[in-house]
């Protein structure tokens, strides 16, 4: 087998493109985020954000289609280690506890990422792929909102985010090798502060656009 | 047997997973452990029932044990639930009965995983860890007069390192607390036990490729940082050395 394909293939191979895509995710997270945020500066700015962002053309075309290709490599990716992972154990423990090595964030993981697929896919249809002719984007997102039940799941699927995050981050320092004690111990409190600011950044902003609808 | 000064008696309600060879089913088993002194290991606790086992007939629960001294590996298996027991840092040889309460009840099962075949009750096959070290876990040297000790200087914290990870006893109970039964933990302290030294240089790049291919092809499951290995493992031996391994792996692969 080709040396590229038998690397990517191995064990740590998988891990690497998880770490990668996962990375590049956390850094479309947080320009998503930042633009998210001029919800705050009121109706027109988010609109004046939406039409400069759709003006960059195939600039943003080219970034949707990267972003797609992460994605397709990091579902399939964690649906074979999950696969894998699997088999590994074919007979179970009947009792398991762990040693404390674990958190929620780690333990949830691939079930964390099967609902945030579900969600991405609503989120692309409700945001994305809609009639944007006659109406503005802050139209859009506040006739979203207006459903409570949304917002509620909005909100949950944010707090899953959070979660998937807290382990993934620096779960992806680790599998590329980039252990060290003098880093280590900071790449955690980032991790746990950058899934803070996305559960809580994202979070919050369907609450204030409810009260400024 | 004579008290000693602070020993107490316990009693204890053991269920142990039995189990008489690879192909047939197997059931946990209850049996009633009386008067454990708890001065005793939990090896000798098993001894224990066994010899009562033996006096009327039955067959005695199998397990591995060897030095009973916490250095050899051997021993091993889940005490309610964990690798080795409840004690941080102790092989299963090690834990002593003053860790359990009177009327505690205790589930012990063997370890499992694909790679690890149960030979009987809680003995498993780890072979494959011996597969893996075949595959590079070793150094070629040639034979011939005795080298000055100190011609290769060692830096002492690469030393201490390398010490560190060559604590490795192979008793598998990373592979086994593993939620996804990877044995990364196993082939990050091998591989990193080398990777320090200059000695083991030279054959950094062949032995990381040959030992994680060896790894993936007996069917460990594969690492998502849960870190329940350097939790679970009686050597305490950290997953810097997993870090250790993916960088020498992908080191070795791109470059």
């Amino acid at each position: 087998m080709n040396w590229f394909i038998s690397t990517l293939w191995s064990s740590i191979g998988k891990k690497l493109m998880m770490a990668i895509t996962g990375l590049c995710f956390c850094l479309f997270l947080l320009g998503h985020l930042a633009g998210n945020l001029t919800v705050y500066g009121g109706k027109d700015l988010f609109n004046a954000y939406a039409e400069n962002l759709h003006a960059l053309g195939p600039l943003i075309t080219l970034i949707e289609i990267l972003l797609l290709f992460l994605a397709i490599v990091h579902v399939l990716t964690g649906c074979f280690l999950f696969y894998g992972n699997f088999r590994a154990r074919p007979k179970r423990y009947i009792k398991k506890k762990s040693v404390g090595g674990r958190t929620i964030g780690s333990a949830t993981m691939p079930y964390t990422g099967v609902f945030m697929l579900g969600f991405i896919i609503l989120h692309l249809l409700n945001f994305t792929f809609i009639d944007k002719a006659d109406q503005t984007s802050f139209q859009i997102i506040s006739n979203t909102f207006s459903s409570p039940f949304y917002v509620m799941f909005y909100m949950i699927a944010m707090v899953v985010i959070g979660f998937h995050v807290s382990h993934g981050l620096w779960s992806a320092f680790q599998s590329i090798g980039a252990n060290h004690p003098k880093y280590m111990p900071f790449i955690h409190i980032v991790s746990i502060v950058f899934s803070l600011l996305i559960g809580a950044g994202f979070g919050v902003l369907p609450v204030y656009i409810t009260l400024i609808s | 047997m004579t008290q000693e000064k602070g020993e107490k008696s316990i009693n204890l309600t053991v269920k142990v997973w039995r189990q008489e060879g690879p192909v047939v089913k197997g059931r946990l088993e209850t049996y009633e452990a009386r008067n454990i002194s708890t001065n005793m290991s939990f090896l000798e606790m098993l001894d224990v029932i066994n010899e009562e086992l033996t006096l009327e007939g039955k067959e005695p629960i199998a397990f591995d044990h060897d030095c009973r001294e916490g250095i050899c590996g051997m021993c091993g298996a889940m005490v309610n639930g964990r690798a080795h027991g409840p004690e941080k840092g102790t092989t299963l040889c090690q834990l002593h009965m003053r860790h359990f309460s009177d009327r505690d009840t205790v589930v012990i099962e063997p370890w499992r995983s694909r790679a690890f075949k149960l030979v009987r009750d809680l003995v498993v096959d780890r072979s494959a860890f011996d597969k893996i070290i075949q595959a590079g876990g070793y150094i070629s040297v040639n034979t011939g007069g005795s080298p000055d000790g100190n011609a290769i200087l060692v830096p002492q914290e690469a030393a201490e390192k390398a010490m560190d990870a060559a604590a490795c006893i192979g008793c598998g109970a990373c592979v086994a607390s593993c939620p996804n039964a990877s044995a990364m933990l196993f082939v990050g302290a091998k591989v990193s036990q080398f990777a320090l030294l200059p000695q083991g240089k030279p054959e950094a790049e062949k032995r990381a490729l040959a030992m994680v291919r060896e790894m993936d092809d007996l069917r460990f499951g594969n690492c998502t940082n849960e870190r329940e290995c350097e939790a679970a493992c009686p050597k305490e031996i950290s997953i810097t050395n997993i870090a250790r391994l993916n960088r020498e792996f992908l080191k070795a692969s791109f470059f």
